[in-house]
């Protein structure tokens, strides 16, 4: 077991230095360079020239790489061109927005969206189940912006129950904090929540017809007790895959919905720094997104021994 | 029809049917089934695929008969009331409780993420509400008596690590935890090979010994029947066609359905070329009187198209075929 993740920790660097190439590079092919952008309508060719000098965006562009990845080996994420803060400093100042979003998120895909795909497998091809597909195809159908920007207008301008953006650190209260990450988490949780309900509806439907569950059934269970002692555990394999993926993907924060509701997590700090060509910020925002794809989909891969006995690393 | 009456038997099933809507149209399963089983019997029920023996068993327990699109009628007398009548929940305390059931394929019938010990000592849990602990230790014990060596550690194990053999073992632990008085076994041994099959049967021959359980035995194997059964009853699509101790059904088989299924059985040894019954067996879907079988058989006469009923040919022999019964 340990040894498999030792082995899985060490083919993450591959991955990550690949990621690192592709991330540099694609960042450079934006059109206008960070000195174009800061300068605007006072550009000069020495300005421009001094700017770029004196953030070593002179240097050729190979260069470059590898002095920054020297400095990612070494810790040092290198400084936000605008804000002279450090790199890793601004995203660690912007996690914990994007986790709370995240966490919510998954706790309504958890809490509504598998139950209710179990239901409708059990009453599948009956009402319930033709209700459910429906609203699944419907979460999965809407897009964020949209939904997010109608329950601003339903429960924060028209009802005034909800901030319509903004954040409260849970430091300042934890009422005030939850109030602002209600519809923000909403409106990312129906889509995350749609896409489970799928999975699980799926798997369920996929295990009722085994077996070993018309053996339950003739053991003297309940329809209730066979579903949760013997369904339950065997979808696990493909809900917590879907899981792992939808979570891999909040992570990286919503760009869309950190930008409806005003809310400084990961997605609105790398929409930032792409306006800005804050490329050092953008490096780093990108690979810390990959950094927790991976470690997620190394989590997943782990709790798949714990759900089946005859997956052993 | 009721040529058994007798108060000593546990079960009777009484014209017994069951009919399914599916897309292809009416289907009628089960048409008018009547047996009786008695303390400590061992009854095969027996034919080829599709004739209905399958659809009746489930239908004894309400494993089939509860969707929209399915239909059970009939009467099955157990301890005095008719259990087809009874509601789910009453059923569901009979199952796995006084009628036990197993099915045909150990290999998936076990649930695979769950401990083989908790899963043979759910029955406990369930029908006598006992602790998780205590059911446990009970199937450790029963693992042990139906011939699972070091039954307390491999009760830890999990179904992928049994072999096929042990696996039947462990399901037929489970379904006589709580002692049930009748065990329906579905094609117990159609997924193992012969040698574990033999073990198997002589498993569920000391089982009736022992615990003087009455087992419906439902099988397409002549061989097992002939091992195992002290009566047979021969089904054909969807009715019982001959009915008679095993000794006398394959001493004198009368009906022609039944002459024919023993024509197939090779001998070992034995040169002669194997006889197959010509045609398929009808169609569930269409209602055709009179007997089933006559399309297909060699002494086919006008009058088979009428009624099919069991005719008592000899004390205990039972047979539909009328062509037979004028003979007799």
């Amino acid at each position: 077991m340990l040894r498999y993740i030792l082995k899985r920790l060490v083919s993450i660097i591959p991955v990550l230095l690949g990621i690192s190439v592709v991330v540099f590079f694609a960042v450079r092919l934006i059109p206008g360079d960070y000195a174009t952008v800061t300068l605007g309508t006072q550009y000069t060719e020495e300005a421009a020239a001094a700017l770029r000098q004196r953030y070593g965006l002179d240097q050729s562009i190979i260069t470059q790489y590898f002095i920054w990845l020297k400095g990612i080996l070494t810790g040092d994420f290198g400084f936000s061109y605008i804000s002279n803060q450090p790199v890793a400093l601004l995203l660690f100042s912007r996690v914990p927005v994007t986790l709370e979003l995240t966490l919510f998120s998954l706790l309504m895909a958890v809490l509504v969206g598998i139950p209710m795909g179990y239901w409708a497998a059990c009453k599948r091809n009956r009402m319930p189940d033709s209700a459910v597909t429906v609203l699944g195809l419907l979460g999965i159908s809407i897009p964020g912006f949209w939904l997010g920007t109608m329950l601003v207008l339903l429960f924060s301008l028209t009802l005034k129950w909800f901030p319509s953006g903004g954040f409260v650190p849970l430091s300042e209260g934890i009422l005030a904090n939850l109030r602002c990450m209600f519809l923000p988490a909403l409106a990312l949780g129906v889509a995350v929540s749609a896409v489970v309900m799928r999975s699980s509806r799926s798997a369920m439907i996929e295990v009722v017809d085994q077996e070993y569950m018309k053996m339950g059934k003739a053991k003297g269970l309940s329809q209730t007790r066979l579903i949760l002692k013997h369904g339950v555990k065997n979808t696990m394999i493909q809900v917590l895959t879907i899981l792992g993926l939808q979570t891999g993907s909040l992570l990286g924060g919503s760009v869309v919905i950190e930008q409806i509701f005003s809310l400084p997590g990961v997605g609105s700090l790398a929409l930032q720094a792409i306006n800005n060509r804050d490329y050092l910020v953008l490096q780093g925002t990108v690979l810390f997104i990959a950094v927790m794809f991976v470690l997620i989909n190394l989590i997943v891969d782990l709790l798949y021994c714990v759900v089946n006995p005859q997956i052993r690393y | 029809m009721k040529e058994e009456n007798n108060i000593e038997n546990l079960l009777e099933v009484r014209n017994l049917q069951v009919e399914f809507a599916t897309r292809q149209g009416h289907m009628h399963a089960v048409r008018g089934v009547n047996f009786s089983l008695k303390k400590g019997e061992i009854l095969g029920l027996v034919g080829e695929s599709g004739c209905g023996k399958s659809v009746t068993a489930n239908s004894l327990l309400g494993l089939v008969g509860k969707k929209k699109h399915e239909k059970v009628t009939g009467e099955a007398w157990f301890h005095g009331e008719n259990i087809l009548d009874k509601p789910e929940k009453e059923q569901q305390k009979l199952r796995g409780n006084k009628i036990a059931m197993i099915f045909q394929d150990p290999m998936t019938s076990l649930n695979p993420v769950l401990k083989v010990g908790r899963q043979v000592g759910e029955v406990l849990e369930i029908h006598q509400k006992k602790k998780k602990q205590d059911a446990l230790e009970e199937a450790i014990i029963q693992l042990q008596k139906v011939g699972i060596p070091s039954a307390k550690e491999r009760a830890e194990d999990y179904p992928f690590q049994f072999s096929g053999g042990m696996r039947q073992r462990a399901i037929i632990a489970s379904s006589l935890m709580c002692q049930p008085e009748i065990l329906i076994a579905d094609e117990p041994t159609t997924a193992l090979d012969v040698t574990i099959q033999a073990q198997i049967l002589d498993l569920l021959r000391e089982l009736r010994d022992t615990y003087k359980v009455a087992i419906l035995l439902i099988t397409h194997d002549l061989g097992v029947v002939a091992e195992l059964c002290d009566t047979v009853a021969v089904m054909y699509a969807g009715e019982i066609v001959e009915k008679a101790s095993a000794g006398e059904l394959f001493s004198h088989p009368l009906h022609p359905y039944t002459k024919g299924l023993m024509a197939c059985v090779p001998v070992l040894g034995r040169k002669e070329k194997l006889i197959p019954i010509p045609g398929q067996p009808p169609k569930l879907y269409e209602e055709k009187a009179g007997c089933q079988f006559a399309d297909r058989c060699p002494k086919r006469r006008p009058e088979c198209s009428r009624d099919t009923s069991l005719l008592e040919i000899a004390p205990g022999h039972y047979v539909s075929c009328k062509e037979v019964g004028r003979i007799g």
